[in-house]
């Protein structure tokens, strides 16, 4: 053998050697795209999507729909953050909609969009989301996908175990994060916090008909976090399941001092027992300064009125409509299955996931098997109400929803997967990872009594490298799963607006069937709409200058105004005379300081317009409406305070005619 | 007249009763941005779908708007159709041949001035244009067709009877049926009795 030969084959020896040891690094689960997944969320050009996915922006304080399985962004429903590509919130019409105790507070924190039910099942009427910061609950008309109503919540330290209803919608939750000091000593130290912080739990009466919301009554409980809820279905209607954090009371660095309890709570609130109470009278109405802002259709303007007193059950005194579960660590989804037998819980710190037995739970309750009480609220033995654990699920079990065929998908943030279970066993039959670090998960009606499943959505948090990169701030995003075999499979990923903090689907037909595409001109009763160009007209009263126009393809009428002065005030109210789908028109004046409008078929917006200085000023339509949009112009002459131009105004023949100003 | 043919003159007067309920033409209007089409219906004394869409559209070029109230057709329509059925009843009742070719003649003048009408109010919404329009296609007109399909510009406009139309059609064309046959048996019968005669007057010769 020749010294060649020995050379190279120690040398194969050593290379052979390194891959097999660098080959021992256990194997990641790797994104596993199969073959027909590109057909799966193919919707062809012209074809529509079968879901509606309402996906909240987290902070960015809108809703978005997407289409399900394509991924596509359908609209941004403007909710609490103003929105200057349609008006929202800028709008004379639509400013009172952000009103609020503290003031008028364009942005929020949109967390947990919540479609209305009728019998456990979505039903297409209302989307209800809430303001995480300044406690608020708004209402989205999914016949037109406008905000229809924002209520303040009062005695709330931050909204976020919100908005979930019952199964009829007869009410909607909303359960504070932060617990506060309320009543009347609100100023105390921080340091008090077991004496003087409360909780406080709404529960929000909503019309029937119109979806109006009111409180029925508030539960005063105690001073912990409450992070999420869900609404007991089927056998435990009537109930309603809070999970609970900080039962340690903590007050400052809480990531430390919240942590370190074995358990903290799943509370379990008996809201028909509390609508005993208040029939009996035992409610007491405290004083209490919240907004409530209704948008009406047909004035097309919203209105704020201010509430003055909130009726409230304290569990200090009346203790049979709430009870506490002790479950491991940190609790974020409190989850209901189909049937409403089982109340899964995801303790974000936990090694397991408990089921608890409604059955279990109320038999507990009847034999007041406790173990003790917190805060005078009797705490129910872990095991007694106990169904089971899932074992090694995971690491940070978020949020668990359901599909039709009796298995569970629990989102894990820490471990970035998606975990499938069976429900009656309780036993882990499939993963899959996100990417990256999922919070909440959305299984296509998920929530319902009869769940549609097919398919389940990752709200993810992180996104880094799975986008082109755009600096620094990346997309938030989403992604597919198909759920309809045996196995999970990753379809799709897509990017969302803000951040997708947790979405609600349903089958499309459901919001189809009462989708509106125009607004009737014929009920249009703003009190200045002009619904023809004959009732066009400019009126000053002192500095105030109002302009009744219109807007039809393909001019605006009046389209010359003249002699309006510096320093007055117009308010330009346009009415959009179409009544065709599809045909909005805008309006935009150069210099104005707030927005420009966006307006449907048949509705009136109004912009306010302080012109600075003399001149003549364009405006034109912002929305390209037809063949001749961008001859859809106009001038608005402005001449000094003291100045002898008549106020005139027309159209074509009717346009003003040589008005020379006086010097 | 024939037993089958009184009975088809009162199903005739009574069909036409359609018209009131029932539109009795339609025009249609199909455009890339419209796949799913614009409809008038012209009704007896009205005309309803999507005219203000179609008015709105038709500003571009000049179109005058449609407007139910200035056609007089309509306000005389739901009389003239009342006549027919009522002289059709009595033609049932009066068992009549002449009554009954009357009838006939009356309704099929009444379908050719119907025809001629329509198409001279095509005619006029077609070419009669505003001069100041901002669309002006040399040598274009837009009248549509009185009957079938024609593409104007970027849509596709087709003009065809309603359930209503038909329910006046129908019995007009029966009508005319109903007197042929009526004229061909009186031939029948007159060459029949010629026959029996001249008969008499060989067996008599």
């Amino acid at each position: 053998m020749t010294p060649f030969i020995k050379h190279s084959k120690l040398m194969l020896a050593v290379a052979v050697a390194t891959a097999a040891f660098t080959g021992c690094k256990p194997k990641k689960a790797e994104t596993v795209i199969s073959g027909d997944a590109a057909q799966k969320v193919y919707v062809a050009p012209g074809k529509l999507d079968e879901v509606y996915l309402f996906a909240s922006g987290g902070f960015s304080g809108q809703v978005a729909a997407y289409g399900i399985p394509s991924g596509r962004l359908l609209k941004v429903i403007p909710v609490f953050s103003q929105n200057p590509e349609n008006g929202w919130g800028y709008t004379e019409e639509t400013k009172a909609m952000l009103n609020t105790s503290h003031g008028f507070i364009p942005w929020d924190d949109a967390h947990h969009p919540q479609l209305s039910k009728t019998d456990g099942m979505d039903d297409g009427r209302w989307l209800f989301i809430n303001g995480n910061n300044t406690p608020r609950i708004a209402r989205i008309n999914l016949a037109t996908f406008k905000t229809e109503e924002i209520l303040e919540v009062p005695n709330s330290g931050g909204n976020h175990s919100s908005p979930y209803c019952t199964e009829n919608t007869e009410y909607v939750v909303a359960g504070t994060r932060f617990s506060v000091p309320i009543g009347n000593n609100t100023d105390v130290p921080i340091t008090s916090y077991k004496e003087n912080f409360r909780g406080a739990l709404s529960f929000i009466n909503v019309d029937q008909k119109e979806g109006n919301m009111n409180i029925a009554f508030q539960l005063l409980v105690p001073g912990v976090d409450y992070d999420l809820a869900r609404s007991g279905k089927g056998v435990s209607h009537g109930w309603m399941f809070f999970s609970c954090y900080n039962s340690e009371q903590a007050h400052t660095l809480l990531e430390v001092n919240a942590s370190q309890r074995d358990k903290d709570f799943i509370m379990a609130v008996n809201w028909k027992k509390a609508e005993e109470y208040v029939k009996q009278g035992k409610g007491k109405k405290m004083p209490a300064t919240y907004y409530h802002n209704k948008y009406d259709e047909k004035t097309h303007s919203a209105k704020s009125t201010v509430e003055k007193e909130v009726l409230t059950l304290d569990t200090r005194e009346l203790k049979d409509i709430v009870y506490f579960i002790p479950c491991p660590k940190s609790p974020h989804g409190a989850d209901v299955s189909p049937d409403g037998e089982n109340i899964v819980a995801s303790g974000k710190l936990a090694a397991v996931i408990p089921v608890f037995s409604f059955k279990k739970l109320t038999d507990a309750i009847a034999k007041k098997t406790f173990d003790g009480e917190f805060d005078n609220v009797s705490v129910v033995k872990y095991e007694a109400a106990l169904a089971g654990e899932v074992q090694k699920p995971g690491l940070g079990p978020l949020h668990t929803e359901f599909d039709d065929k009796g298995y569970a998908y629990t989102s894990m943030f820490v471990s970035s997967e998606i975990v499938k279970w069976k429900v009656d066993t309780r036993e882990v039959v499939d993963r899959v990872p996100t990417y990256y670090s999922i919070g909440h998960l959305c299984v296509v009606g998920g929530d319902n009594k009869k769940p549609y499943g097919k398919y389940v959505i990752a709200l993810n948090k992180i996104t880094k490298d799975r986008y082109l990169p755009t600096g620094p701030e990346l997309t938030q995003s989403a992604q597919l799963f198909d759920i309809s075999g045996e196995k999970m499979n990753l379809l799709l990923d897509f990017p969302t607006i803000g951040e997708p903090h947790y979405a609600q689907a349903c089958p499309a037909e459901v919001i189809m069937k009462n989708q509106k595409k125009i607004f009737e001109l014929s009920k249009n009763e703003h009190p200045y709409a002009a619904k023809n160009e004959q009732e066009t007209k400019v009126v000053r009263n002192g500095k105030r200058v109002d302009v009744w126009m219109t807007a039809i393809r393909s001019h605006l009428a009046p389209d010359n105004i003249e002699g309006i002065k510096q320093g007055d005030e117009v308010y330009f109210h346009v009415t959009n005379l179409e009544q065709d789908w599809d045909v909005p028109h805008g309006f935009a004046i150069k210099g104005a300081e707030n927005t420009e409008l966006l307006i449907m078929p048949g509705e009136t917006q109004t912009i306010k317009w302080t012109p600075k200085s003399t001149g003549v000023f364009p405006f034109y339509c912002t929305d390209f409406c037809s063949a001749l949009h961008q001859e859809m112009q106009g001038y608005a002459r402005v001449s000094a305070a003291n100045s002898t131009v008549a106020l005139k105004y027309g159209v074509g023949d009717t346009a003003p005619k040589d008005q020379v100003a006086q010097k | 007249m024939k037993k089958s043919s009184r009975i088809l003159v009162l199903v005739c007067a009574l069909l036409m009763l359609g018209a009131y309920i029932f539109p009795i033409w339609t025009i249609s209007l199909e455009a890339p941005q419209y796949p799913e089409g614009l409809q008038m219906n012209i009704l007896i004394n009205n005309i309803t779908g999507d005219v203000d869409k179609v008015n709105g559209l038709n500003h571009y070029i000049g179109m005058k708007h449609i407007h139910a109230e200035e056609f007089v057709e309509l306000k005389a329509l739901p009389y003239l159709i009342a006549f027919f059925i009522g002289f059709g009843l009595l033609t049932y009742w009066k068992n009549s041949k002449k009554l009954l070719y009357a009838w006939t003649v009356m309704l099929l003048a009444f379908g050719i001035a119907g025809a001629v009408d329509f198409y001279l109010w095509e005619y006029d919404y077609g070419h009669n244009l505003d001069p100041m329009a901002a669309i002006k296609v040399p040598g274009m007109s837009y009248q549509p067709p009185l009957l079938g399909y024609k593409q104007l510009l970027n849509f596709l406009a087709g003009s065809f009877p309603a359930i209503g139309g038909w329910m006046v059609i129908t019995p007009i064309l029966t009508a005319f049926t109903i007197s042929i046959v009526e004229l061909r048996s009186k031939k029948k019968v007159n060459h029949e009795k010629l026959s029996a005669s001249s008969a008499a007057v060989n067996r008599g010769l």
